[in-house]
């Protein structure tokens, strides 16, 4: 069994886990966040995707014990309150989410997407920054075009639209 | 329409918790003294168990039980049953192997459910699977289900002698060989649909409660209609009575066709929690998903198309294998007839036409609807003989296809549907000008130079959505009616709860049909409320599958609608002492045409409830339902225009341009509506160009079987899509709606697939079009 602390949007959590654990069951079954989602076990679709101190991870491919010490953001601590972060306007705005399921690890790729682009995003780099998603619902057309809104919106240069 | 009724581009109102990680699935529910479960799987093809021993399983930590087929069927667990009877042509009835939701004394594919075992945690469970001894004696295995009607091909039940579940035809086949002899042109081609699995991004999940005191039992299930895995539980397997048991479909993530069916894990974990005596909850991981949802497609087709000397189609003869997989799932045997055969006309005016359909058993998993449903299969058999015939007979397809369509409505097809609208030149039309058809020549000559082999292609599909209506499915031999119910409550304030039968996972209900609610009153959209997915709060609906949700879950919430009006007016009218007839409710209120006399729409709720002054007689209230039985499929239809670039070094093919134009009736929501198609052409060209499910043919064995096997399309693979839509609103509902979920995964493959034959000039070219296959066609 691991000792383990971290601080997961913002508060401060401790526990024990067997060392087999992955972050995203810590996430999920620990502390009940369950706006992370486990899609295939092969660190292929992106459902799980959160922040390790400040960049994206697949939630489903470190230990839990990895992540000790370091500063997690789920989806449930990325809006302020009742105000909503800009991508995740912009997925609704633009309808870029069906069913949901995927959501989450999207909008946490999107967010550090486009953090590592202040130059601004075109579709091209949006669709293969993309990469590590997977959504069976949308046919990424209308996630593409939030991602693009939400650069815009945060800043980015000038965009092409999608 | 308002800036919320029906017609407007309203944001979904269901979004806000998906996207701040509040959806509610079934893996994220949690019930005290939950225990997590595990399915101990056959790990080959085809085999006897000649026992199991779980005695070092159970002493295992954190184990409390280890539960397998023999227990199942002494507690008086059914088999599974396929719903839909389908007769051969001699008449004799389709025949189905039994399928036991645990593996008996034999497994007969990968994955195929053995034992299930219940821990205190999954990894305590996933241990003691690996620890469950299983003797098994193999069996020689089949895959490919023509190799499965050869003489000497391994049997794999009694009841289906050459594993042939039934031999069925529609129309004259001496006709219609009559009428090929005569031809002045046939097109012949061989195809090959190839196999996909769903892939709803949220595996299926169930979690199982029984509640001794109450002798009731609860399952939080990923389904896409909660009531009718209610009515076969309790009515076919055995489980439980159905008001014992009350089935809830939360939160789902996607279904796509893959969450229809009763599958053996939801009964077992029901079975299970009353068993141990905790409730029982199992999360599927995706190799389970890739082994155990029931797959789509994998059709081996045989299509002869006939033309007279002016290029009018005279008569169509397709020969088709389907793999129905190694037990009948629950709709599998519609799937290949009902709604393959049936839509063989297409958009074209074909005299006559015959098709033959073999159904197969075969040592994989169980097959039945994936969007489309049959609609794709027939789709690509037409569109792709069309596309071929139209180079043969040296005229431009759209041409061929123009001389073709049906022009007057209604339309008797020879294979039973009766068209009631539709105006396919107009979708052709929009279609070829959206993608710039005429400049294809040069945007061709121009790749030319820089290397690349331009194509272009095209494909006008038909679908029938909402299948209905339920006599007439019931004489095809569905053995559940397709109608579909809802229930509208005003409350005495004046805010609207509806409950559906459909159930929303991914399609957006919770906002459209509230627009035709807050369309009907004038009530803002936020007072209205839809709710679904509960067999203790919805009285009996049908679900969600074949894009029937619009035209029969819409259309029932419209018929209520009507009955709440004609109340709300008898209580306005009295209220205001006016004629009834006189009565308009819009805009939140209840006017008196003509005058300055009104009522707040509140006010009228509020009256039906406190029932101080309701008309002579009135009952309090103001509340009703109605099930909705419609009078015909819809038919939606369109023309689908792709454009590719081959590298003619790598076989790689680009998608440098897709266009879609729809005629899906009125819309209520375009912004949904277009998410729809988006997602729709996201899986159609995932069939073409990228997925196929692959069994070894000689071990049986799952090659496909993760992300890292089976290829998904991804953000990279695709282009943006141009959509846009045609409108001749559908006569056979209030709403006027046709569906639109499943019509870009049935119109695309053809498109795709015709344009990269166009590019690379040759016929003979299967899907998926992978680099490697479209290499191998240019040699």
């Amino acid at each position: 069994m691991a000792e383990i602390s971290m601080t997961v949007n913002g508060r401060k959590v401790t526990g024990t886990v067997e060392d087999r654990t992955l972050l995203v069951h810590f996430l999920r079954e620990n502390l009940g966040l369950t706006g992370t989602h486990v899609g295939c076990d092969t660190s292929q679709c992106g459902a799980c995707v959160v922040h390790l101190d400040g960049k994206a991870v697949k939630s489903c491919t470190m230990l839990a014990a990895q992540a000790s010490g370091s500063e997690v953001t789920t989806i449930e601590g990325l809006a302020q309150g009742a105000e909503l972060h800009p991508v995740q306007a912009a997925f609704r705005e633009h309808h870029g989410l069906q069913c949901g399921f995927c959501t989450p690890g999207m909008i946490m790729a999107a967010v550090d997407m486009i953090n590592r682009h202040p130059e601004g995003l075109d579709e091209k780099t949006v669709r293969a920054e993309l990469e590590g998603n997977l959504c069976r619902c949308t046919g990424y057309h209308n996630i593409v075009k939030a991602v693009l809104a939400a650069a815009e919106a945060m800043g980015g240069k000038a965009v092409k639209a999608a | 329409m308002g800036i919320e009724g029906i017609g407007a581009r309203v944001a979904r109102k269901e979004d806000k918790r998906f996207i701040t990680g509040l959806g509610r699935y079934v893996d994220d529910m949690v019930v005290p003294g939950m225990k997590h479960a595990v399915f101990v799987r056959s790990p080959h093809a085809h085999a006897a168990i000649k026992g199991i021993d779980a005695t070092a399983a159970k002493a295992m930590p954190g184990v409390i039980d280890v539960l397998t087929g023999p227990e199942l069927k002494a507690d008086g667990i059914g088999n599974l049953i396929c719903g839909w009877m389908i007769h051969s042509k001699d008449g004799s009835p389709m025949k189905m192997g039994a399928w036991s939701p645990l593996a008996v004394d034999r497994v007969r594919y990968v994955g195929e459910a053995v034992a299930i075992v219940v821990a205190e945690t999954r990894n305590q469970a996933r241990d003691a699977a690996e620890a469950v001894e299983v003797s098994y004696e193999e069996m020689p295995a089949v895959t490919d289900a023509a190799r499965a009607l050869d003489a000497g091909a391994p049997q794999l039940h009694p009841e289906a002698e050459g594993n042939l579940i039934y031999d069925w035809e529609i129309g004259e086949a001496a006709a219609v060989d009559e009428a090929l002899a005569k031809a002045a042109h046939v097109t012949r081609l061989k195809l090959v649909n190839n196999r996909l699995v769903p892939n709803a991004m949220e595996p299926r999940a169930a979690l199982g409660h029984y509640d001794m005191a109450e002798d009731h039992f609860t399952l939080w299930t990923t389904s896409q209609n909660p009531h009718v895995a209610r009515l076969v539980m309790s009515a076919f397997y055995n489980v439980a009575p159905e008001n014992k048991l009350r089935v809830i479909a939360p939160d789902v993530g996607g279904g796509f066709g893959s969450k229809i069916y009763i599958y053996p894990e939801e009964i077992v974990c029901l079975w299970a929690s009353k068993r141990t005596g905790v409730p029982v909850k199992w999360t599927a991981d995706r190799t389970e998903s890739f082994m155990c949802d029931a797959h789509g497609r994998d059709h081996h087709t045989e299509v002869a198309l006939g033309f007279d000397a002016d290029n009018r189609m005279v008569a169509l003869k397709v020969d088709t294998i389907a793999n129905f997989g190694a037990y009948m799932s629950l709709f599998s045997s519609a799937v290949p007839t009902y709604l393959y055969a049936t839509l063989l006309s297409g958009q074209y005016v074909i005299p006559k036409i015959h098709c033959n359909v073999r159904a197969v058993y075969t040592n994989t998993a169980p097959v039945d609807a994936y969007r489309g449903a049959g609609r794709p299969e027939a789709t690509y058999v037409l569109e792709r003989t069309v596309e071929t015939a139209a180079r043969e007979l040296g005229i431009s397809p759209a041409e061929l296809r123009r001389r073709n369509f049906i022009r007057e409505f209604p339309y008797q097809t020879p294979v039973i549907m009766n068209y009631d609208a539709g105006d396919y030149e107009a979708s052709l039309d929009a279609a070829m000008r959206a993608a710039d058809y005429d400049g294809f020549p040069a945007r061709r000559e121009e790749a030319k130079k820089r290397g690349k082999l331009r194509g272009i292609g095209m494909s006008c599909y038909i679908e029938a959505c909402g299948i209905a209506p339920s006599q007439a499915v019931g004489s095809l031999g569905a053995g559940v009616g397709l109608w579909e119910s809802a229930e509208v409550r005003v409350n005495a304030a004046g805010t609207i709860e509806v409950l559906t039968g459909s159930h929303s996972h991914g399609q957006g209900h919770e906002t459209t049909f509230a627009q035709v609610v807050a369309s009907r009153f004038g009530v803002p959209l936020d007072q209205v409320s839809i709710v679904h997915g509960d067999t203790d709060k919805v009285q009996m609906g049908m679900g969600t599958y074949g894009s029937r949700s619009g035209a029969v879950g819409a259309s029932a919430i419209v018929k209520a609608l009507d009955k709440v009006e004609a109340k709300a007016k008898k209580i306005a009218a009295h209220l205001l002492e006016a004629d009834e007839g006189d009565i308009v409710i819009e805009n939140g209120e209840a006017k008196v045409a003509g005058t300055d006399k009104s009522l707040p729409w509140a006010q009228v709720a509020l009256a039906a409830y406190t029932a101080h002054n309701l008309p002579e007689g009135m009952e309090p209230g103001l509340k009703e339902t109605s099930f909705y039985d419609p009078t015909n499929f819809t038919f939606p239809a369109g023309c689908y225009i792709a454009e590719v670039e081959v590298d003619p070094e790598t076989g790689h093919t680009d998608i440098v341009q897709f266009v879609a134009a729809d005629d899906f009736g009125n819309i209520i929501n375009p912004l949904i509506v277009e998410g729809q198609v988006h997602g729709g052409l996201a899986q159609g060209i995932g069939q073409a160009l990228l997925e196929g499910c692959h069994y070894d043919p000689a071990s049986g064995q799952l090659v496909t079987a993760s992300y890292m096997d089976y290829t998904m399309p991804r953000a990279g693979d695709l282009p943006s899509f141009k959509v846009s839509t045609t409108n001749t609103p559908c006569p056979g509902n209030p709403l006027g709606v046709k569906g639109c979920g499943e019509a870009g995964a049935i119109g695309s493959p053809p498109a795709i697939i015709n344009a990269i034959t166009d590019a690379i000039g040759t016929n003979a070219l299967d899907m998926p079009a992978t680099p490697q296959k479209v290499w191998a066609a240019m040699k």
